[in-house]
């Protein structure tokens, strides 16, 4: 899978300048670095031939239809997956291999688990024991703003309320990579923009980069600079938002056939109705052709040109 | 993680305490009471040529029926132990994480999965041992005079504790092996539980597998520990410790007793001069059963031999110092593989 992989061009953000002769280069590693990377459950591939590179201090966003291995993917950054083939390095390390490892990324997974029987306060205590970055304050500061009452068991919160301890947890312990499996779901409308607003908050403050599945585009379009597009198991879509956007034109005009367009234009959605042809196409020279309509397309377009292809496919 | 997983574990804990101060409580009492009867019985200071053996008899015959159902319930309660800690500790441990999800919590704070598994199977191993070695403490201090009197030569009656420390139903619930059965029943389970992955089918698994090993290790393995000890003696058909079968094949099974205070008889057979058992075969003498005399002497002129195979007391500690290094050692066997399992295959 080439054609979606999204190696980054040159130096990325934040790359101190190349080392002097005779020292090691010291770059920023990648969030995630997968090389045909794929996990197969019996004979179905969950993820399938995963080449994929997400530069670090990204908002991130992983769209695509259920079961597309959304949370394979992610399982398999944070180590909880061994993958059936090819390798996945995480901030420059294999997942889960170390404490160190662990400590630098941060994982709510779908179901949001906590342990029923223990309170709030005691799992801001597990969060405390056994991890060494632990910042107390962030931790108590926001489940105050949550208004959970500290006594109360697990078992005797919200979905929701749930997942906000969840988060928490894995935000508190100050991780380099934030991992949030539909972290939005569970949340009611106020919950999501106030999780959004900390994500915003956490990633300026912090060098944090955030990867976090969703299918509500919606709501990536508003804090998402990184998009990943996956459909069954492959990734058909990967790039900086900005990027995407303007390398991606909507094209009108009098019907035409694709295939006469110039080379470096790629279809990537065609409809046609009576003598008018509307054309998704990806270049990254500007489109000159008069007889062309040329308009911009937002991310809900781009996401739904590419599933909609894919699903043709 | 020591605080985490004495939180998960504390219930169990307090339960597993109480439980040992009320049979604390119920021995401690009766403990006293049977110590008190031993020592006013005089078997302390007996002297073994004279009046040991009668002092020995009048001693386990004062004792009432109520100190027989408590050396039975201790019994089992050592025995059932074990396998309770393996089935509500061990098997738990982990299968309850993988099937409530609260492992993908676990997993992802800064403790690699290797060190949350040690520190858990240390918590909980060690807790099980502890238990398991107190009540068996419990239960040889408290069964010690009846112990002491039933080992002692020409004692003939004993209601309770005949067999000695090595028989099968008894070595288990005394002495030390008791915290290895607990150590590696905590194993069992958690390997169970990682292999099974769902709490209520690796308790089930554990408490059979266990109760397996229970039944057939005392069969096949325990003898051959220690190779048994043999003795070879001549066969006297007119003694009164024969007795003679006659089987209806047509074939005769020679019975000859044989005892020693507190051994474990493994094996009691009769073997002919050349070396092989005895069948009884071709005895003609033998098929009229009027005349018994033509039968004894014709058996006399066939030279048999019993050949006894037995554990002698004195390899009480032995055998329990061996079988718990080696269910410790299966223990930690096991402790690896559940590592090896939930570092190798992801459980997500």
């Amino acid at each position: 899978m080439t054609a979606g992989s999204a190696a980054p061009e040159g130096r990325p953000p934040g790359t101190p300048p190349a080392a002097a002769p005779g020292e090691l280069p010291r770059r920023t590693p990648p969030a995630l670095d997968a090389r045909g990377l794929g996990k197969r459950y019996g004979r179905r591939w969950a993820l399938a031939d995963c080449t994929l590179t997400i530069p670090a201090g990204h908002v991130v966003g992983l769209v695509g239809p259920n079961g597309a291995g959304k949370t394979t993917l992610l399982n398999l950054a944070t180590g909880m997956l061994e993958p059936t083939t090819g390798t996945v390095e995480v901030l420059g390390g294999a997942p889960a291999s170390g404490a160190d490892q662990l400590a630098k990324v941060g994982y709510v997974a779908q179901d949001t688990p906590v342990y029923a029987g223990l309170t709030v306060a005691e799992h801001l205590r597990l969060g405390a024991e056994l991890n060494p970055g632990w910042d107390d304050e962030l931790a108590r500061g926001r489940i105050e703003r949550l208004g959970l009452d500290q006594k109360l068991k697990a078992a005797k919160l919200s979905g929701g309320q749930r997942a906000q301890l969840a988060l928490t947890l894995a935000i508190a312990k100050r991780p380099e990579l934030l991992i949030l499996d539909e972290p939005i779901a569970r949340l009611d409308p106020l919950a999501r923009r106030e999780f959004l607003q900390l994500l915003m908050e956490a990633t300026a403050e912090q060098e944090l980069t955030v990867l976090m599945s969703s299918h509500l585009i919606a709501d990536l379009e508003r804090t998402c600079d990184y998009l990943i597009v996956l459909v069954a198991g492959r990734v058909v879509l990967a790039g900086q938002v900005d990027d995407l956007l303007a390398s991606h034109h909507l094209l009108t005009g009098p019907r035409r056939d694709p295939a006469t367009l110039p080379a470096d234009q790629q279809v990537i959605t065609a409809s046609h109705v009576g003598r008018q042809s509307s054309l998704l196409v990806r270049t990254d020279k500007p489109v000159h052709d008069p007889a062309w309509t040329v308009a911009n397309v937002d991310i809900e377009d781009l996401v739904l040109a590419y599933l909609s292809r894919a699903a043709s496919a | 993680m020591l605080w985490l997983t004495w939180r998960q574990f504390r219930a169990q804990a307090i339960t597993a305490v109480s439980a040992l101060v009320a049979l604390a409580v119920l021995y401690g009492v009766t403990g006293v009471q049977l110590a008190h009867l031993y020592h006013a019985s005089g078997l302390a200071g007996c002297h073994p040529r004279a009046d040991c053996g009668r002092l020995a008899s009048t001693f386990t015959s004062q004792l009432g029926p109520h100190y027989k159902v408590l050396l039975d319930l201790g019994t089992v309660v050592v025995y059932l132990v074990p396998a309770l800690i393996g089935v509500f500790w061990g098997a738990p441990l982990v299968a309850r994480e993988i099937e409530s999800g609260t492992f993908r919590l676990a997993w992802n704070q800064s403790v690699t999965r290797r060190r949350w598994l040690a520190v858990k199977l240390a918590v909980v191993g060690l807790a099980a041992m502890a238990t398991a070695g107190l009540l068996s403490l419990i239960m040889s201090w408290w069964a010690a005079p009846i112990a002491q009197a039933s080992q002692i030569p020409g004692s003939t009656s004993f209601p309770m504790g005949a067999a000695g420390r090595l028989d099968p139903l008894v070595f288990g619930s005394e002495g030390i092996a008791p915290i290895g059965y607990a150590a590696f029943a905590v194993a069992l389970g958690v390997a169970a539980g990682v292999l099974i992955r769902r709490t209520v089918p690796a308790m089930a698994t554990t408490l059979a597998g266990f109760a397996a090993v229970q039944v057939v290790w005392p069969l096949l393995v325990r003898p051959h520990l220690i190779s048994p000890a043999k003795v070879i003696t001549r066969v006297n058909p007119n003694s009164n410790n024969i007795g003679l079968t006659f089987n209806a094949n047509g074939t005769l099974t020679i019975n000859s007793s044989w005892h020693q205070p507190g051994a474990w008889l493994l094996s009691n057979q009769t073997i002919t001069p050349d070396g092989k058992v005895f069948r009884g075969a071709n005895s003609k003498a033998c098929s009229n059963p009027n005349n018994f005399h033509a039968c004894t002497n014709w058996l006399a002129s066939q030279h048999l031999r019993q050949l006894i195979s037995y554990q002698p007391a004195s390899r009480f500690w032995a055998f329990q110092w061996y079988e718990t290094a080696i269910f410790i050692v299966l223990a930690a066997a096991l402790a690896w593989l559940c590592g090896w399992l939930i570092t190798r295959r992801g459980a997500a």
